[in-house]
């Protein structure tokens, strides 16, 4: 293993469990932040250059600044967002635990049924970004269409949602 | 001679590099690399608040700095001192650890955004296959460190400061990108250097084929620099700094250095994006006729990046600041259609580029320009005349 | 057009930009301690003591009637009167100390003056590092020629140099008529300027 990839997986890691474990919801986001980012530094390792970037564009860019508006938006108003929540009656780690367990034993299972790679010293040569593109446009073009449905059927509904009645006064007001 | 003087820079940098042992060579060539272009842009950025404090200066009639140095040219380093020796103040109930990460998380993923912007003929750090992607990929980890500094910092302005800059930084971020897909579409590359090269050669009555030169392109250069002016905070859309309401926004709490490194990211952000507007747009480090050719690469870029820069201080002169609303209402009913219209339009450019009949030249002009035209008329319209983007009517003032 | 008026406020400040390299009108600074505005004549900042003649001390015109210290009204005027040496007032200032921190350029003392000692000053450079000493003007500070004061305002100078002189003209014609029927005096007048009002 690379050191440069040894340190990534270690930063990710070291990052996934500080996300877990802080009390301080915005240290946890900050944290995924971390782990994000080494994510992409090992697919940037491996090869992967646009997934890389992909990455950091995607779960840097927005999902981590969703993650963090969503802890500032949904607490309760009156609260101070760096105070440590009380402990609650019924312990909710069982059922993240069992959650892990499930995923856990998913990768596992994918993982063991896959052959391993005939010869990991000579790599194959990553594929372009010209070949990652006519892929996606052709062999995968029917998940690309409906991952992009399912994602503006999200937008759409979010939208409704977030949309408020117009109160009288707002009604008065604008116009 | 015209062929060494075009690529001194790299020759200077291969002597350089030939002194030292062969395994150190790689690391080296990279500190180089790093070193000049840091070098180079905080040197800009220095010149830059100059030009830009004179230049605003002359707009509103005034004659701007001019006592230290001849024309005031030290004042950079009057103001460097300046801020490096001020005090450097934390806010007793500020998160520590997060309000000092914040400045730095600012200025190191600009700085790595200049890696894979080609400065001239060969001149390019990193040619990476995705460099667009990876542009943009770093830009947006900046909203990182702008929530960083107004959470950090505990303190109402900074954190409605940080609110503030991170829904303008999104909301900008899809037209910015939009228009810039539309140069990747007819370009088919995402890698800077090549969309260079997609920008070669010469057309009608010896104007260099650049993509702003097209309909489409034009209406791409408009929306991507409105769109850079949003992303880089810069009035007229510098509401997140709103020193009339919110002070300065996320850098309220900032002082002496850190605001100065603040100041910094802005700045090399800017010059980052206009070189690659250039890049994508204005045909990079190309002359823009066949006989002008001769003028090393790199000086065609820096001419280019300063004429960048003086539009965005023109703008500054010019406009007010726009109010929330507005700044939202611009970015999604108005920036994202038209850019979705160009991206269309470049299709059509790109769909219709094996036209061979006489005056095809024309008809695809009168076509694209139509099929920009005319959406633009009717949002236009719509926006305005729905009172849209108009002035409010304030109903307890009238 | 949308966008017309964007362009428009743009070509203003483009104007604005060029103009201020060649056009007066569009860059009206003054670059100040190298070239400075000429004052208008009434400008007033701070008083000052006018002296005939070339001795500041004995031309002084102030009697030290001390009415300008009594009509101050942020009382930043002190005076006290000179005495000899067995104690008799002469018509003349021991000291006259103006705080210019406190003063606020009203111009009542040199209206309410009867012997046009007190005028205006035009000097306006009056920045100290010591802001309690530097900004308590004596009597030497004070006192300015009649020259002087014919180069500030010299409308107003002139005006008050001719009021003074027919003044002393009356009095002089005055006293002379005076002295005419009463023949023989037993002394000559002692100071024709004592019978002045």
């Amino acid at each position: 293993m690379e050191p440069a990839a040894f340190i990534a997986a270690l930063l990710a890691l070291g990052g996934a469990v500080a996300a877990v474990s802080l009390r301080n919801l915005i240290h946890c986001a900050l944290c995924l932040v971390l782990t994000f980012f080494s994510v992409a530094g090992l697919f940037l390792g491996l090869g992967a250059e646009f997934v890389s970037f992909a990455q950091v564009m995607v779960y840097v860019g927005a999902i981590a600044i969703l993650i963090v508006f969503a802890s500032l938006m949904t607490r309760d108003p009156g609260a101070d967002p760096a105070r440590v929540p009380e402990p609650r009656a019924i312990q909710p780690w069982p059922l993240g635990l069992g959650i892990a367990g499930a995923v856990t034993g998913v990768l596992l299972a994918c993982v063991g049924s896959s052959r391993l790679l005939p010869d990991v010293t000579a790599p194959a040569v990553a594929p372009s970004v010209r070949e990652l593109g006519q892929e996606l446009m052709t062999r995968y073009v029917v998940a690309l269409e409906v991952v992009g449905l399912l994602l503006t059927a999200a937008m759409i509904g979010a939208v409704v949602l977030a949309v408020r009645e117009p109160r009288p006064l707002d009604r008065e007001v604008g116009r | 001679m015209a062929q060494t003087l075009d690529q001194l820079l790299d020759l200077v940098q291969q002597r350089l590099v030939a002194l030292w042992p062969a395994p150190w060579q790689p690391w080296v060539a990279a500190f180089l690399g790093a070193a000049a272009i840091v070098a180079t842009f905080g040197g800009l950025f220095a010149l830059t608040t100059w030009l830009e404090r004179k230049g605003l200066a002359r707009i509103q009639n005034r004659l701007g700095p001019n006592r230290v140095g001849p024309y005031g040219l030290l004042q950079p380093i009057a103001d460097g001192l300046k801020m490096l020796t001020k005090e450097d103040i934390v806010p007793r109930a500020a998160d520590q650890w997060i309000h000092f990460l914040a400045p730095i998380l600012k200025v190191v993923p600009v700085l790595l955004a200049y890696s894979v912007i080609p400065f001239g003929r060969h001149l390019v750090a990193l040619d990476l296959e995705a460099g667009l992607l990876f542009f943009f990929a770093v830009g947006s980890a900046t909203e990182i460190a702008v929530f960083m500094a107004g959470w950090g910092s505990r303190n109402k302005y900074s954190l409605l400061g940080a609110m503030r800059a991170i829904a303008q930084l999104i909301s900008y971020e899809v037209p910015l990108v939009l228009s810039a897909v539309s140069v990747v579409l007819v370009a088919g590359t995402l890698s800077l250097p090549a969309i260079v090269d997609s920008q070669a050669g010469h057309g009608w009555a010896g104007l260099a084929n650049w993509h702003v030169f097209t309909p489409w392109g034009l209406a791409g250069f408009v929306l991507f620099m409105i769109a850079a002016t949003a992303k880089t905070n810069r009035s007229p859309f510098d509401l997140p700094e709103g020193e009339s309401e919110i002070i300065a926004g996320h850098m309220v709490e900032y002082s002496g250095f850190k605001y100065a490194l603040f100041y910094l990211g802005e700045y090399l952000s800017l010059f980052a994006i206009s070189g690659v507007g250039i890049t994508l747009f204005l045909g990079g480090w190309r002359a823009p006729v066949a006989w002008l050719d001769w003028v090393p690469s790199y000086l065609w870029f820096g001419a280019k990046l300063l004429g960048c820069i003086a539009v965005f201080i023109w703008l500054r002169g010019t406009m007010p600041r726009l109010r929330a609303d507005q700044l939202m209402n611009f970015a999604w009913k108005f920036m994202l259609p038209m850019s979705l219209v160009t991206l269309v339009a470049a299709a059509m450019w790109h769909a219709t580029a094996t036209w061979t009949f006489p005056g095809a030249g024309l008809w695809r002009w009168v076509l694209g320009a139509a099929l920009l035209l005319l959406p633009y008329r009717a949002l236009s319209r719509s926006l305005t005349q729905r009172g849209r983007l108009g002035p409010r009517r304030y109903r307890f003032a009238d | 057009m949308f966008g017309a008026g964007l362009l428009k406020g743009l070509a203003e400040t483009a104007r604005n930009f060029v103009g201020s390299y060649h056009d007066p009108a569009r860059l009206p600074t003054v670059e100040y301690p190298e070239r400075r505005l000429e004052l208008p004549e009434n400008a007033r900042v701070f008083p000052f003591l006018v002296y005939d003649g070339a001795d500041p001390e004995r031309g002084l015109r102030c009697v030290a009637c001390k009415i300008c210290e009594k009509e101050c009204p942020p009382q930043c005027i002190y005076i006290v009167l000179e005495r000899d040496e067995r104690g008799k007032p002469q018509k003349h200032p021991r000291v006259f100390d103006l705080d210019i921190s406190v003063c606020m350029s009203c111009q009542i003392c040199v209206e309410v003056c009867p012997f046009d000692a007190i005028r205006m000053d035009t000097a306006f450079e009056w920045s100290t590092p010591d802001r309690f000493g530097g900004l308590l003007l004596h009597k030497t500070d004070l006192a300015k020629p009649n020259r002087y004061y014919h180069q500030i305002h010299p409308t107003e100078a002139a005006e008050t140099d001719a009021r003074l002189a027919a003044e002393q003209a009356k009095a002089e014609a005055k006293a002379k008529a005076q002295a005419k029927p009463k023949a023989a005096p037993p002394q000559p007048a002692a100071t024709p300027a004592a019978a002045t009002p």
